[in-house]
């Protein structure tokens, strides 16, 4: 125990401060009011979807959790169920395989709600494209409010993605 | 081309050209499982069971075995008819191969005959019963509404058992599968995994592509093993057409694939720590983690290694100040490494968490086919790079790290051990770089030329089975992923332990899901 102690005040804080939204990244206008994103900014609950990547995206999810970005103390946090949900996070071509579920996780997930689309996989099809076996990219199955191209995104592209999920883009709709 | 003669087989086999030794042999369908019982019976594991569709080269189809022999890779490739393709099952002598006898069949339609279960299991409801994606004639992009998808689980009846459907969307951020498990009071009976759900057409989109495109692709099998996937592919690019790689590439690979080995055991030994309550472990890990991805991102442009390993060598050099700042952020972490593994080893509640749960005891680990770091944790003891060391492990020597308890605490010795030993050999083998050019140009490849690459990824043996066609062309690349052999295995390890122990279990595995799905 006091090794651990003694570990943890070695270590410090190393959170690093949050990127800002970056709206090039918007693919729809920002359709929740004011009201409701000062709500979403305090409390964002993320439900990821692994639509069909190759887990390379899951690598830079779990980073985002990690000490230095610590997406967690801006109140943003992962959540078990899509029902606990406000926002979608979808990694991969959407598979064939996965289409329906990928649906029924989207309906699920009460309204109003947000998907980011992640990695050049989620953003277009990527690598893997449209084919027998891939839907391509996520759009082509359920809407997306912004899109993270990389392959895979940094998990400082990944933050910027979600945060500009919730800010309003500059347009007053309180 | 002479002949070798497979000392352990009264068999007749062609080289295949490459880093790797490896022998090819055609056999007939009377022999087959004659020659698997010998090969059982003189431990040799099987690697991986695929298909092809030769019409376009003027036959019907085939069937190809790769088995780990002590003197090499045997593969073994069994012509069969246009018609109504089918095979002797072996999954009775070879357990693991059931699985990867149901794809074929998804994939190209060769039937194992005698197999009792029949069952599909790349096939969702993508595409109908009937069609064959992988054959030749079927076109990449078409698509079909979605098919009836109905599959029967194995049902465990008895008085109070429960089933717990699990996924294909699970609850934390991992990949999609479906686990089914049946459970008395918490306790689990059974459980029976469904996955493929990340089946998008890998080996299809293969074979339109040439051999130096594949590359990229194939480091997008799994993710967290790009490197390993990578150079399989690029051994097996440059077997098939006589190209040799410079030595300077060779070692800059094996820092590559062994930083990829530490980068991913930092991961899950973080996230053993967080299983367990102990989230002080997934902090202290992830920091460290990131310290190297940072450092990755810095020195080769990408924090996950992706694309360093081409046909032909890598993409980039590791210049003596660069490698210097790595050998010192790797010393740095290493410090940290031993003060963490101190306190999870002396962490009660964590101790008490890893001990004897999940266990796979070494005689169900050799019968199944366990590999990779699991089935060194489980007294397995393969490693490719002791048991065949070409060049650069030749040099660096390898100390092979084994446990035989196959528990939780097991793994987490195993792989604690790994990392020590891989940040040794990053030091052994940047010392040992040699000087000069870090890629080679790619030579042409005829048509019906094949190759082989087989790597001893994070997670265990990855291999690429690759034949050409004409113009550079790929015929067919076969990619196998270790998760093969070793997800069976959860669903053995798990039994008579409590469901809240199935997440620290299975990460104490965590199998890839897109490599085995493809
Ligand atoms: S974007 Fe890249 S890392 Fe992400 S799933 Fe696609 S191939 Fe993998």
């Amino acid at each position: 125990m006091y090794r651990l102690l003694k570990q943890i005040a070695k270590t410090g804080i190393v959170s690093e401060p949050p990127p800002h939204p970056d709206e090039t990244l918007r693919q729809i206008d920002q359709q929740l009011g004011e009201v409701i994103l000062r709500h979403f900014g305090r409390a964002l609950a993320i439900r990821h979807v692994d639509a069909g990547s190759c887990n390379g995206c899951e690598l830079e999810i779990h980073s985002m959790n990690g000490p230095y970005y610590n997406l967690e103390r801006l109140g943003i946090k992962f959540v078990a169920s899509p029902r606990h949900a406000d926002l979608l996070l979808v990694t991969g071509p959407v598979s064939r395989n996965m289409e329906l579920a990928l649906k029924r996780t989207y309906a699920a997930t009460p309204d109003p709600k947000l998907v980011v689309a992640i990695g050049d996989c989620g953003c277009t099809g990527g690598i893997f494209g449209e084919s027998y076996a891939s839907s391509g990219r996520v759009s082509n199955v359920i809407p997306v409010d912004v899109a993270v191209p990389g392959c895979p995104p940094t998990p400082i592209a990944l933050m910027q993605g979600i945060l500009t999920a919730i800010s309003s883009g500059g347009r007053d709709r309180a | 081309m002479e002949e070798h003669r497979v000392t352990e087989l009264a068999l007749h086999t062609q080289p295949v050209a490459g880093a790797m030794p490896a022998f090819r042999a055609t056999v007939g369908a009377a022999e087959l499982r004659g020659l698997c019982e010998q090969t059982r019976a003189q431990k040799a594991r099987l690697v991986a069971l695929w298909g092809s569709d030769e019409t376009t080269r003027g036959g019907g189809y085939a069937l190809h075995l790769a088995l780990a022999l002590g003197s090499g890779l045997l593969w073994l490739t069994l012509p069969l008819a246009r018609e109504h393709p089918r095979y002797p099952s072996i999954a009775d002598i070879y357990p693991c191969a059931n699985r990867m006898q149901r794809a074929t069949y998804d994939l190209l339609g060769i039937h194992a005959q005698d197999s009792p279960d029949q069952r599909k299991w790349v096939r969702h409801r993508a595409w109908p019963g009937g069609v064959f994606p992988l054959r030749k004639a079927f076109p990449i992009g078409t698509s079909f509404p979605p098919s009836d998808d109905r599959y029967p689980f194995v049902k465990v009846e008895g008085e109070g058992v429960h089933e717990i459907p699990v996924g294909p969307v699970h609850a934390g951020t991992i990949e999609p599968g479906h686990f089914r498990f049946s459970i008395v009071g918490e306790k689990i009976l059974r459980l029976e995994e469904r996955l493929c759900y990340t089946h998008k057409g890998i080996e299809k989109l293969f074979e339109n592509m040439t051999l130096a495109e594949g590359a990229r692709l194939a480091g997008r099998v799994s993710g967290d093993s790009t490197v390993a996937y990578a150079w399989a592919y690029a051994m097996a690019v440059e077997g098939a057409t006589g190209t040799e790689p410079p030595s300077r590439a060779l070692g800059l690979r094996a820092i590559l694939l062994e930083l990829e080995r530490i980068a991913n055991h930092l991961g899950d030994l973080g996230y053993l720590g967080n299983d367990v309550a102990l989230s002080f472990g997934f902090f202290q890990f992830w920091r460290l983690k990131e310290d190297l991805l940072r450092l990755q991102g810095e020195l080769f442009g990408h924090r996950y290694l992706m694309d360093q390993v081409v046909p032909g060598g890598v993409a980039r050099d590791l210049p003596r100040d660069q490698a210097e700042r790595l050998l010192a952020r790797l010393e740095q972490i290493q410090s940290e490494v031993v003060a963490l593994k101190a306190i999870y080893d002396d962490h009660a509640g964590a101790q008490d968490r890893f001990v004897m749960t999940g266990q796979v005891l070494p005689e169900l680990a050799e019968k199944m086919g366990l590999v990779g770091f699991a089935g060194r944790a489980s007294g397995i003891k393969h490693d490719l790079r002791v048991d065949y060391p070409v060049l650069p492990y030749q040099q660096a020597g390898v100390r092979m790290a084994t446990h035989t308890r196959g528990d939780v605490a097991a793994r987490v010795s195993v792989r604690f051990d790994e990392m020590f030993e891989s940040m040794r050999l990053v030091r052994t083998l940047a010392s040992q770089l040699a000087p000069g050019a870090i890629r080679a140009p790619l030579a042409d490849c005829i048509p019906g030329k094949c190759g082989v690459g087989w790597v001893e990824g994070w997670r265990g043996e990855v291999l690429i089975a690759l034949e050409s066609a004409d113009a550079n062309r790929i015929h067919r690349a076969h990619a196998h992923d270790p998760s093969w052999q070793n997800w069976p295995l959860l669903e053995r390890a798990v039994l008579g332990n409590i469901v809240p122990d199935f997440p620290l279990i299975n990460k104490s595995f965590n199998l890839s899901y897109s490599g085995q799905d493809l």
